[in-house]
């Protein structure tokens, strides 16, 4: 686990000068074929750097709170959900962790949940409506820890990260994409310098627009397939009941429902693709932000060793009213006087 | 001088493995008592809520006044086994866990119970405080072993030694809950 947390903060690092390098490179392909020159690539070399720094800086400190607005996520307290909070309570003191992190409610039918932040100090776990109707005690609990893994091994402050500079990426590149074939550069031609090496500067900065974001989308999606594996099974190291996570997987790969708040660039930060692709395969392809979900129920059945007929909808799920007290304890019988 | 120069600097090495050896175990054993004290923060959340639920449940419960007389008895033994050392005080506890899962059984046969929206949250705060106990033990348990195994192994079993670092007990289950269960088919 701390191999783990090393590797995060590392990755972290890395992807911030990733981006800025991307961002940097594709500023200068820009500047060259828009303002032309030499001169006109450094410059906006400087300002898409600034701009790159400034929107890690920015992603690092409070990524967290944008990935949650833009999920349209809002905090609750314990007065207002006791069960969501008491099972964050009690996941927070099965991974050890000084204090509780904040719980955010996302008023949407489609069970999902993602937690973020930047280290366990400043983290949320955000789940949908939807998983709270759908799921039973047990279930819930298994979805947390899930979350709480990710918490723990600071996964959060690196897909948090790559939410947030995936995001701007896609984002300057479709700008830049859109206001090329918009004819924007109709009034520059036939300046100054030289025509053709803005031709190829242009080719070049198309080139870029199109591959940069691909390239970012496919780092963001293999990393965060293996890391879902990895909190499945530090989730079930921290309930010891690989059951539960399974039957909540298995509930939540039932519903048909897409996440209305879930993009592109938040996508890989839920349990289980919120977009829900129609295609069901049985091997990841490069832009999956998730492994299959029946790969993860039958690895999460193996440690349970129960085979799938195990997977009986839970409580919520096969129609029971939701606010459900706990299963009657079995009272063993008295010995007889 | 190079010599001199060489031994310092092992001198140096040394001290500073040494030294980080020394902290990381400061901080496991830290860690373990962290651990224990969360537990007793939750027992105590639990003595706290018991006479809520029983006053909650007490006017529709007048024919099981006895399940409801144990369970107050048990939290009292509990309660007083607090400063009895930790043999005592698991036994007390176990013995009120048994008697609010008789209560809970209880529950189920009125409706009117399992409808009120008042036992329906105590009930959803003592499952959660159950929940946490036994997280707490289990949080408590995998920090002993990960200090046992620091001050039993080499090198840092030196250093233990030499600054009387002892191994901790584990919590064991009590004998009861370690039974498979028996389960009734008729």
């Amino acid at each position: 686990m701390y191999e783990q947390i090393r590797r995060n903060r590392r990755a972290s690092w890395l992807l911030m000068g990733f981006v800025v390098a991307l961002l940097a490179t594709l500023g200068y392909a820009i500047g060259a074929a828009v303002v032309g020159g030499t001169n006109g690539g450094l410059g906006l070399l400087g300002v898409f750097g600034i701009v790159a720094i400034a929107w890690s800086i920015l992603g690092y400190y409070s990524g967290d709170k944008m990935v949650l607005a833009v999920s349209g996520a809002h905090q609750v307290t314990h007065d207002d959900e006791p069960q969501l909070f008491n099972v964050v309570e009690e996941m927070t003191i099965a991974a050890g962790l000084p204090s509780p992190p904040a719980v955010y409610v996302i008023e949407e039918p489609a069970p999902n949940a993602f937690a973020t932040g930047r280290d366990p100090q400043h983290s949320s776990i955000a789940v949908t409506r939807g998983l709270m109707q759908l799921l039973d005690r047990e279930e819930l609990q298994g979805v947390v820890a899930h979350e709480m893994s990710h918490i723990r091994n600071y996964d959060i402050r690196f897909a948090t990260l790559v939410g947030i500079l995936v995001g701007m990426i896609a984002l300057v590149a479709d700008f830049f994409l859109r206001f090329s074939f918009f004819g924007g550069f109709g009034r520059r031609r036939g300046g100054d310098s030289s025509g053709n090496a803005g031709a190829i500067m242009l080719v070049v900065a198309l080139v870029l627009a199109i591959l940069a974001p691909l390239a970012a989308y496919s780092v963001q999606f293999a990393i965060s397939r293996r890391r879902e594996y990895l909190a499945d099974a530090s989730g079930v190291e921290l309930t010891r009941n690989p059951l539960g996570l399974a039957r909540a997987l298995s509930d939540i790969a039932a519903d048909p429902q897409p996440l209305r708040h879930a993009n592109r660039a938040t996508a890989h930060l839920y349990i289980a693709n919120p977009l829900k692709n129609k295609k069901t395969k049985e091997v990841s392809g490069v832009f999956d932000t998730h492994p299959p979900i029946q790969k993860r129920i039958g690895i999460l059945l193996e440690m349970a060793h129960v085979g799938p007929e195990a997977l009986v909808p839970g409580r919520r799920a096969a129609g029971l009213p939701s606010h459900d007290p706990p299963p009657p304890p079995a009272v063993p019988p008295d010995p007889p006087a | 001088m190079i010599a001199v120069i060489i031994i310092i600097v092992i001198l140096v090495v040394l001290g500073i493995i040494f030294a980080g050896i020394y902290n990381s175990l400061v901080g496991r054993r830290n860690q373990v008592d962290n651990a224990w004290s969360q537990i007793d923060v939750q027992l105590k959340r639990r003595h706290d809520l018991i006479p809520n639920l029983v006053e909650a449940v007490k006017d529709y419960m007048s024919y099981e006044q006895e399940t409801l007389t144990k369970v107050t008895a048990a939290r009292a033994a509990a309660i007083n086994a607090g400063n009895q050392g930790p043999q005592a005080q698991a036994q007390a506890e176990n013995m009120l866990t048994e008697s609010l899962k008789s209560l809970f059984a209880v529950v189920e046969n009125y409706p009117d119970l399992k409808a009120n929206q008042n036992v329906l949250s105590l009930q959803e705060e003592l499952t959660a405080t159950e929940n946490k106990i036994s997280f707490a033990r289990q949080f408590y348990n995998d920090s002993v072993l990960t200090y046992n195994n620091k001050i039993q192994m080499f090198p840092s079993n030196v250093m233990a030694g030499m600054f009387n670092f002892t191994s901790r007990q584990f919590f064991e289950a009590p004998e009861g809950d370690r039974e498979v269960p028996k389960v009734d088919l008729r």
